[in-house]
């Protein structure tokens, strides 16, 4: 058995004013005697146990014309498994207090439970259950249909989400990337049963399989679990890598008019991939652009010195095969153009002009002080284990990770933020009734 | 993500937080200035959240300024005496914490979630805005334009919130509950710098406050700081909550919307009840096992019947919301299946509730609800959040810290007849308003 263990203690060097943060976690990797590895921290304070898993493959991997079916999946997965049908699987859930979830990402399809201790060996055989033997029957399959459906219609006309919809087609076009993960009333309704089984059988494998645990369970008894749980999984093979897309940047205004008092605005354009070796500086210039809540340029000049938004925000969002920033903002139809004005000129400033050490250093100190904050409950601490593998970044990750942030330089911020930044470049979607501002072309 | 979270008063993220605790073993005492203190230590991570409460919220705004409680809230950000305009969330921030705010009908919170070392300096913070805020002009216009954007998006965008809005009117003849926390768009508009100053003065001091620590911190350990930073604030007026009571309700209220923006019919109906303050005995607790019983989860009788059986509704959801200072609600929601309309889903409904008005529910009903619900008190301790977000709303919601820690027994203590008296008290049509969304067809159509 390989362990590892890793100590964390933050000690950042920091001139302004310095943030001493330990994490205080034991991060040890446990593989079990069928070869199943997971990173587990272990917590007795609280009989809870939190487990977060993935499979690398996920909504990209639906076919043409039947968009949705990951979700389809995670929707089907605890609606009955081997000798137990919908109502006694949900049933079971039920009376040991699980929490069961599956969900689908683009790139992954993961899951997480969390069960009280004392429940832990029957939670983890019906978890081994939904994951070894979905039955997907007739009834709760018309059911969860008939459920994806409604949600869609529900999605339909929200704005904001609209605007993603648009702004992820406009720029990926007929790729994977373009389409919307929970798929369309014609692709859901075009899913069979058959969809489901060939996506649980051809993607749930040993091979692409990442584990992350937190709570009160220790490593020798997390080893046996494991094989308990994943154990039967077939092997699996390598995926195939998806195409990388060739991304739309035209610097196109799409108007989507809706009769609205409030415009919904999102706006972006290509940036750094989690593998870029810039992503570190890449990052803090997202934070102090327009990331990370109140202290960011892009709020102080649209909320606070205009009271333009009510919030208005960057990110960046790296893909396995392409990386993107983007920007969301909603202003009342009048004033949009304002926005979007003043957003543009923060991301061209901050693309020509270099920030203080101040600033610098204030966002570092942000970026490393408030991390280890999140880790407050063992179901954030098990999310960012798999989250850290999901990226590659290794088990020294979250050990190291407070001296990189720490090692950028702010000639760097300047050449990343140039690198990275042109407004020029921004395909922007406004949905709503935006005055002054009009669909490209 | 999200600056300044308004809680709605029968959200759902209330409910899920209403008094699901017990084993939290919080520490307590008052300052000489009438300032509660609550800690409740978790070593989990040298980290801790600190939140101050103030016990006012929409309900107690002067009439005609709707919205000024929330809005004070924001300002709160703008600057003090030794803190310049819009400086506290970047000192927070610069020493790697987090911070935010919420307004209800009952309360208003500020936390900040920082590491340990950082504690006395979010405590200084804090304890200054409590009486040394200034506003002027040049902050406060540009933030009620921000409140007005946050309205927009919250509900001018959203035919769902519109219709909530309607809702609460209808159930609240006469009582606050019946104003939008976000305050209604003509009043925001002329809220002033004087309104949030006088609404400030009355309502921040430290005898309508309450202070909780959670995380690596001891009530011994924090003593010290809490004495020095919020000790030796002066005592302010005493303070009387008075609201207008419901009259006797004669008649069952429906409200209806429809609007293009809608693809999905839903309908809901929420019942005005008793909340954890006015209820008799065990009344708060057999609603929640109502609730559950009703609507909670797969095995619940809506669940069953509508979804499962009947395939008439794609979901049925019940909530009960106990932790009001006034009055309780006690809410369904059930979104139809295919074409299924409105009017043949609430006659499945109204059978059903009927059904378990009048006969009987069984002991294992009863049991298996109250162990699902009692189990949600142990994850709650999984958390540094969750212990201080629920003590405050008790706390500032005439509740004890002693009932909370009952709270699983007195759950478990619920009997058939309790429910079943609970549910004939509770779900009467004049008490209530019916609420349906509708797609509105468009013109081609």
């Amino acid at each position: 058995m390989k362990k590892c263990f890793i100590r964390l203690a933050v000690l950042a060097v920091l001139s302004v004013f310095p943030i001493k943060f330990c994490l205080a976690v034991d991060i040890k990797e446990v593989e079990s005697k069928g070869g199943i590895r997971a990173w587990l921290v272990q917590n007795p304070s609280v009989p809870v146990i939190s487990m977060s898993f993935a499979f690398r493959s996920g909504a990209v991997s639906d076919p043409a014309g039947k968009e949705g079916r990951a979700q389809f999946v995670a929707s089907m997965l605890d609606e009955g498994a081997g000798d137990l049908n919908s109502e006694e699987f949900q049933g079971k859930i039920e009376d040991l207090s699980v929490r069961l979830r599956f969900r689908a990402n683009l790139e992954t399809f993961s899951g997480s439970i969390q069960t009280l201790k004392q429940n832990r060996a029957e939670a983890f055989k019906l978890l081994a259950l939904a994951l070894n033997k979905p039955r997907f029957d007739q009834d709760p399959f018309l059911r969860v249909r008939a459920q994806l459906s409604a949600s869609l219609m529900l999605d339909q006309e929200e704005p904001d989400r609209i605007a993603s919809r648009v702004w992820y087609r406009s720029v990926f076009r007929n790729h994977p990337y373009g389409r919307p993960i929970g798929g369309t009333l014609a692709s859901i309704s075009k899913i069979n049963r058959e969809d489901l089984v060939l996506f649980s059988n051809s993607f749930f494998s040993r091979k692409n399989l990442l584990i992350g645990v937190a709570g009160d369970i220790g490593p020798d008894e997390l080893s046996m679990r494991l094989d308990e749980i994943f154990g039967d999984l077939p092997k699996g093979t390598d995926r195939e890598m998806l195409a990388k897309p060739e991304i739309q940047m035209e610097g196109k205004t799409i108007v989507v008019e809706k009769s609205l008092p409030q415009s919904v605005a999102l706006f972006g354009h290509r940036g750094f991939k989690r593998t870029d070796p810039e992503w570190y500086a890449a990052y803090i210039v997202n934070r102090i652009l327009g990331g990370g809540g109140f202290s960011s340029r892009l709020m102080e000049e649209v909320r606070e010195k205009r009271g333009l938004a009510y919030g208005v925000y960057s990110w960046l969002n790296p893909f396995e095969s392409v990386g993107l920033i983007m920007g969301s903002v909603a202003t009342s139809n009048s004033r949009v153009k304002d926005s979007l004005d003043i957003i543009r000129g923060e991301w061209r400033k901050m693309s020509e002009l270099s920030i203080s050490e101040e600033e610098l250093q204030e966002a570092k100190n942000y970026i490393n002080g408030s991390f280890p904050l999140r880790l407050d409950s063992t179901r954030r601490i098990a999310q960012m284990l798999l989250a850290v593998q999901v990226n590659r970044l290794g088990i020294e990750y979250l050990n190291r990770r407070a001296s990189i942030i720490n090692s950028v330089t702010r000639d760097q911020v300047k050449t990343v933020a140039k690198r990275l930044l042109d407004p020029g470049l921004f395909t922007v979607v406004v949905v709503g009734k935006p005055a002054g501002i009009s669909s490209s072309q | 993500m999200i600056k300044f979270l308004l809680v709605a008063l029968s959200s759902m993220a209330l409910f899920s937080y209403s008094g699901r605790t017990a084993v939290f073993n919080p520490e307590t005492y008052t300052l000489s200035n009438g300032m509660q203190v609550v800690v409740v230590t978790n070593r989990s991570a040298p980290a801790v959240v600190q939140m101050v409460w103030y016990k006012v919220g929409a309900a107690d705004e002067p009439r005609g300024q709707s919205g000024i409680a929330h809005f004070l809230e924001h300002l709160m950000f703008k600057g003090t005496k030794y803190t310049p305009p819009g400086e506290f969330s970047k000192i927070v921030a610069r020493n790697g914490g987090t911070d935010n705010a919420f307004t209800s009908q009952d309360f208003t919170a500020y936390y900040q979630k920082v590491a340990r070392s950082k504690l006395e300096l979010v405590m200084k913070l804090e304890a200054e805005r409590m009486t040394k805020l200034v506003l002027t002009d040049k902050e406060v216009l540009p933030e009620r334009d921000v409140v007005l954007e946050e309205r927009s998006s919250r509900t001018d965008n959203s035919p769902a919130a519109q219709l909530f809005e309607a809702q609460q009117t209808a159930l609240y003849l006469n009582h606050p509950y019946r104003h939008p926390v976000i305050g209604w768009e003509h009043e925001i508009r002329e809220l002033s710098t004087e309104n949030a100053l006088r609404f400030y003065k009355k309502f921040y001091a430290p005898n309508n406050a309450i202070l909780i620590v959670s995380g690596d911190v001891s009530l011994e350990e924090i003593k010290p700081l809490a004495e020095k930073h919020y000790g030796s604030i002066s005592v302010g007026a005493e303070i009387v909550r008075t609201r207008s009571a419901e009259p006797k309700h004669r008649a069952a209220r429906r409200v209806s919307l429809s609007s293009a923006q809608v693809r999905q019919p839903s309908l809901s109906r929420i019942y005005i009840t008793s909340c954890y303050r006015t209820a008799q005995k065990r009344e708060a607790y057999a609603l929640q096992v109502l609730a559950e019983i009703l609507g909670g989860g797969t095995r619940s009788r809506l669940y069953r019947s509508l979804v499962l059986e009947q395939k008439k509704a794609i979901s049925a959801s019940v909530w009960y919301n106990p932790t009001a200072l006034d009055y309780g609600e006690f809410g369904i929601s059930v979104t139809p299946r295919d074409n299924l309309s409105l009017a043949q889903i609430e006659r499945a409904l109204d059978r059903e509730l009927l059904e378990i008005k009048t006969k009987s529910i069984s002991a294992d009903e009863i049991k298996r609800a109250a162990k699902k619900l009692t189990a949600e008190a142990v994850y709650a301790r999984d958390s540094l959040m969750a212990a201080p977000n629920i003590i405050g709303r008790a706390l500032t919601t005439g509740q004890s810290i002693e009932d909370l820690e009952e709270w699983p027994e007195r759950i478990m203590s619920v009997r058939v007849s309790d429910v079943v008296a609970a549910a004939n008290k509770t779900l009467v049509l004049r008490n209530s308003v019916t609420s349906l969304l509708t797609p509105k067809k468009r013109e081609g159509q």
